[in-house]
């Protein structure tokens, strides 16, 4: 089986790579982040545990809308079912246009939900009757990624097989 | 933007709830005496449980516990050079006055700075300048000959408060974060200032102002210079065209107001690093914002010991920086 006869395969296999690995990629720099400040303020203060856990994982999601959107997309083309469709490289490409927006959005959301996260906890830290305002500034930026799941979903979706 | 500090940030962060606010400070003035207030410091932690009750003991122990925390963050120590050049310089000359007066241990030396005492000494006495940085080679030496020669100790003082000034100024002029260049500006325009004031009380030459203050960009010193020599009135004249007009204030108000405000300067400069998360600010504001605190517990103890009455005590105390 030629890699030029399934042109079309490769390309929708490399959207749901690109979904999976640059929002995962995201998800691994933000809760990275986000890790060191919670381990920063655990030192010091023990008690805090529980509440800068969550912070820590807020922008641990990403990671998850990419592999949703991977996982649909493995499903669409019929790799997860046996017997995977024979796609044109230009259905492929559609393919991996949509699954585009939660590539790109989950790696850029990630790190800057991990950075808001961490500055968040610093909220926790100093006055930790705050958490719920605290755990409001990084669920802002999560916002964007929930759009950019979206709309790869409905794209992947919408591509006619 | 680097999360290089994130971790030590945030466990600044942490830290900063045991710092004393303002309303913790009116606290401690009001403790009937010295004795209650020692004892209202050790119920926050101040010490440890074999720390001697005294003020000294408790104070000292608490300046080795800022340094043991930044050791802990393993944070570029060079970052703290600003801070820790006043001590450096400071155990420069106690080993010069040592070395050339021949009265040993009369002097007290900072143990926790790259060069403490013992090593300072050594160096002196085998005049091994080299060993030293280069900031304090060439006033290491004119300090140690004019002292040997002219046995002017205010001379040498101001060879070597001018050197560390110097240091502090060049410190921050090379260092890339912001806070380090504000607080060597700071430092540096409010020295000068006092060196003005004091001048001016003690009827100073210009040279020797000249000799004493140190080039920085907020203040011109051949002007403050000038101005300390046709009295108190130029100085609050000169210095209400700077951005220390509020030092000019202070000077009418009182010396002990003055002193405070000189303080006061430095802790606003540091504070607007309490809403930033990223960068070595909040690490060098959390040790200028400790040394502040343990300053103005000095303060009130020494005024408890002394029976001040609380107004007096309060007049002098610094602001908090939480």
């Amino acid at each position: 089986m030629s890699i030029w006869e399934n042109l079309g395969l490769v390309y929708a296999l490399l959207g749901a790579a690109v979904a999976v690995f640059l929002a995962g990629a995201g998800s691994a720099i933000g809760v990275g982040i986000a890790g060191q400040a919670a381990a920063g303020v655990v030192t010091e203060d023990p008690s805090k545990f529980a509440k800068v856990l969550i912070m820590q994982l807020l922008p641990g999601t990403q990671g998850i809308y990419g592999l949703l959107v991977g996982f649909i997309t493995l499903s669409k083309v019929g790799l997860l079912g046996g017997g995977a469709a024979a796609l044109d490289p230009q259905t492929g490409l559609l393919i991996l246009a949509a699954c585009m927006p939660i590539g790109i959005v989950g790696l850029i959301s990630g790190k800057y939900q991990g950075m808001t996260s961490a500055a968040s906890i610093g909220i926790v830290a100093k006055k930790p009757d705050q958490f719920g305002k605290a755990m409001l500034f990084p669920a802002m930026v999560e916002t964007y990624a929930i759009l950019a799941l979206l709309i790869s979903i409905l794209a992947v979706n919408a591509v006619q097989i | 933007m680097s999360e290089q500090y994130t971790y030590a940030v945030a466990r600044i962060r942490a830290l900063e709830v045991a710092l004393f606010s303002n309303a913790t400070i009116e606290q401690l003035i009001a403790c009937s005496d010295y004795e209650q207030c020692l004892q209202f410091l050790a119920e926050r932690g101040w010490g440890d449980s074999d720390t001697p009750a005294e003020a000294e003991a408790v104070l000292g122990r608490e300046e080795e516990k800022i340094w043991e925390v930044v050791k802990d963050l393993h944070v570029d120590m060079e970052k703290f050079d600003v801070l820790s050049y006043p001590k450096l310089f400071h155990n420069l000359k106690a080993a010069v006055k040592d070395v050339c007066t021949g009265e040993e241990s009369r002097h007290i030396f900072y143990d926790d700075v790259s060069i403490p005492g013992d090593a300072m000494l050594e160096i002196v006495r085998e005049k091994d300048f080299g060993k030293l940085p280069q900031s304090m080679q060439h006033a290491a030496a004119e300090a140690y000959d004019t002292l040997l020669h002219t046995r002017d100790g205010q001379l040498c003082d101001v060879i070597i408060d001018r050197a560390a000034l110097d240091a502090v100024y060049a410190a921050g002029r090379e260092a890339k974060d912001k806070i380090i260049r504000d607080y060597a500006e700071s430092t540096v325009a409010v020295a000068d200032i006092k060196i003005a004031v004091r001048s001016q009380k003690t009827a100073k030459s210009l040279d020797f102002m000249m000799r004493a203050m140190a080039e920085c960009e907020s203040v011109n010193v051949t002007q403050l210079a000038k101005a300390a020599l046709n009295g108190m009135d130029a100085i609050r004249e000169y210095l209400k065209g700077t951005a220390y007009a509020e030092g000019a204030d202070a000077l009418s108000e009182s010396p002990s107001a003055f002193e405070r405000w000189c303080d006061n300067r430095i802790i606003q400069t540091i504070s607007p690093q309490k809403y930033n998360a990223f960068t070595i600010g909040p690490v060098i504001a959390y040790v200028i914002a400790r040394q502040n605190e343990i300053k103005t517990v000095r303060i009130i103890l020494s005024g408890k010991l002394n029976d001040l009455p609380d107004d007096s005590i309060r007049e002098r105390v610094r602001e908090m920086y939480v």
